[in-house]
């Protein structure tokens, strides 16, 4: 499967990409890792007259420190996000969640921002930029702008980000000492969620004292269980009232009945993989 | 068309390419080397697999003209000057981690890449190492076996190359 004929350019700075962009319109379309667009383009469900690929812009990629913050460019493969020391200190969450995304070859090439953008409500780290409360670092034409995770993603495959704009990083608080787990189910060990929860919980002698938790696969975006952490605080870290305060992870959420599971099945596993998350995560 | 210059197997290769060539069919029908395969052609089964500046990547899912600048290897690359077969490929042959053998020269790419990363996997590493390469045929026990013997011959010679 070949895709249709297009145009190509591989600038090498933020400031030519967006020209580039602004130029092509409508029928211009960034390429990060080519994870998820290339098989779209090769199944022709798409065909851009244009492809902007970010693969050149050094100013991307690499994860940094910005005073208290940690700021993961969009451009960062998923292999370099688990590698990175200050991602394994202070997002564990994030390393985590990206170990268990598809398989070593998509993740040598696959980028946080690509799989963000991407929005795909079975993709694995939406769910990780809602529960840490990630802000969204975005650049457009009239300069730029940051969205909180929870207002990015809007719809199945759909974001806050304009056509004229691009994702340019992730940005992060540290959420150093900070116990974390992702808990995934899928049918088949290198694809996408049935249903995941991303927990990080805080415990000090035995009482939960802070907790986060979000959903993959419940609706048309990564869901926050703000019933499960409102349960979870000041409460003992026990399997008991952990599984109780799992209770509450389908409030609020929409689950799809597909040919993978059905709705009641996905709400069956929310539940269930609270509860695991959560207890891996106070450990 | 687009100007791009990649290495491969340690040969420098300047090319016209159409931006919508794959990695993949400028391996096998420019460059010739027919011995990365193509298995499912939606970046499922890691047939293609081949080493993009050392790292593992499926051929299907990279266009040639993001290979522009970097350096490839194939399974065509991995023998020794007089033919003397990578460790990795003699533990294929030795633990018969194949029957078609279609899956084979991508098992093996990643094989590769998974011991530089990890020199001495568990067995469980292994297997979660490789879950990006399917194979219809064998049941997966021989390549482990494969995969165990190949870090241990490396290991012996002295490291991965
Ligand atoms: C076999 C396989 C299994 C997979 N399994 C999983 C899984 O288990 N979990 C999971 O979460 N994901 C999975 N993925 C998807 C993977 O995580 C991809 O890497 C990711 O979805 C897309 O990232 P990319 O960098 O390749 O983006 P691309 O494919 O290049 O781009 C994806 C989309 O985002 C847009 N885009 C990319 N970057 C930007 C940017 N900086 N600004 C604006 N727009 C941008 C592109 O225009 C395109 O529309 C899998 C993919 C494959 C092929
Ligand atoms: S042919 Fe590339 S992954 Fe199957
Ligand atoms: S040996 Fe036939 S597919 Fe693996």
């Amino acid at each position: 499967m070949i895709p249709a004929s297009f145009d190509y350019t591989a600038p090498t700075t933020l400031a030519d990409a967006l020209a580039a962009l602004a130029q092509g319109g409508d029928d211009a379309k960034i390429l990060a890792g080519g994870q998820s667009l290339l098989p779209v383009l090769k199944l022709r469900m798409a065909a851009p007259g244009l492809l902007i690929d970010l693969g050149k812009i050094d100013e991307l990629r690499g994860v940094r420190r910005e005073g208290d913050t940690i700021v993961v460019g969009a451009m960062t493969t998923h292999h370099d996000v688990i590698a990175d020391p200050l991602v394994r200190e202070h997002l564990s969450l994030l390393a985590k969640t990206t170990e268990q995304v598809a398989d070593a070859q998509v993740r040598y090439r696959g980028t946080l921002g690509g799989a963000l953008a991407h929005a795909d409500p079975a993709g694995d780290l939406g769910a990780v930029t809602v529960a840490l409360d990630a802000q969204m670092r975005i650049a457009g034409p009239n300069g730029t702008r940051s969205v909180p995770a929870a207002q990015f993603f809007t719809d199945y495959f759909t974001t806050a980000l304009a056509e004229n704009e691009i994702l340019t990083g992730i940005a992060f608080d540290s959420f150093a000492g900070w116990g974390a787990h992702y808990e995934k189910f899928h049918t088949v060990s290198q694809a996408w969620s049935t249903v995941a929860v991303a927990a990080a919980v805080l415990v000090a002698g035995g009482t939960v004292t802070a907790a986060r938790v979000a959903l993959t696969n419940m609706g048309p975006t990564p869901i926050r269980a703000r019933a499960v952490e409102a349960a979870l605080v000041d409460g003992p870290a026990s399997d008991d009232a952990v599984r109780a305060a799992a209770q509450a992870a389908t409030e609020g959420t929409a689950p799809v009945d597909d040919a993978t599971a059905p709705a009641a099945y996905r709400s069956h596993l929310a539940r269930v993989l609270t509860g695991r998350a959560v207890l891996a995560a106070a450990g | 068309m687009a100007k791009i210059t990649v290495a491969v197997d340690g040969t420098t290769y300047q090319d016209e390419v159409e931006p919508r060539m794959l990695l993949v069919q400028y391996l096998r029908e420019k460059v010739g080397k027919t011995g990365t395969l193509i298995g499912c052609d939606t970046s499922n089964c890691g047939a293609c697999t081949v080493l993009l500046d050392g790292a593992s990547v499926k051929s299907c899912s990279v266009l040639a003209v993001q290979a522009d600048g970097h350096e490839v290897t194939t399974i065509e690359g991995l023998a020794g000057i007089n033919g003397e077969l990578h460790p990795v490929q003699q533990a294929f042959h030795d633990k018969h981690a194949l029957q078609c053998g279609y899956c084979t020269p991508g098992m093996i790419m990643r094989s590769v890449c998974l011991l530089n990363e990890n020199p001495h996997p568990t067995e469980a590493e292994i297997r979660e190492g490789l879950n990006g390469n399917l194979c219809r045929c064998t049941g997966y026990q021989n390549i482990v076996a494969a995969v165990q013997q190949a870090a241990d011959a490396l290991a012996t010679a002295g490291g991965a190359r």
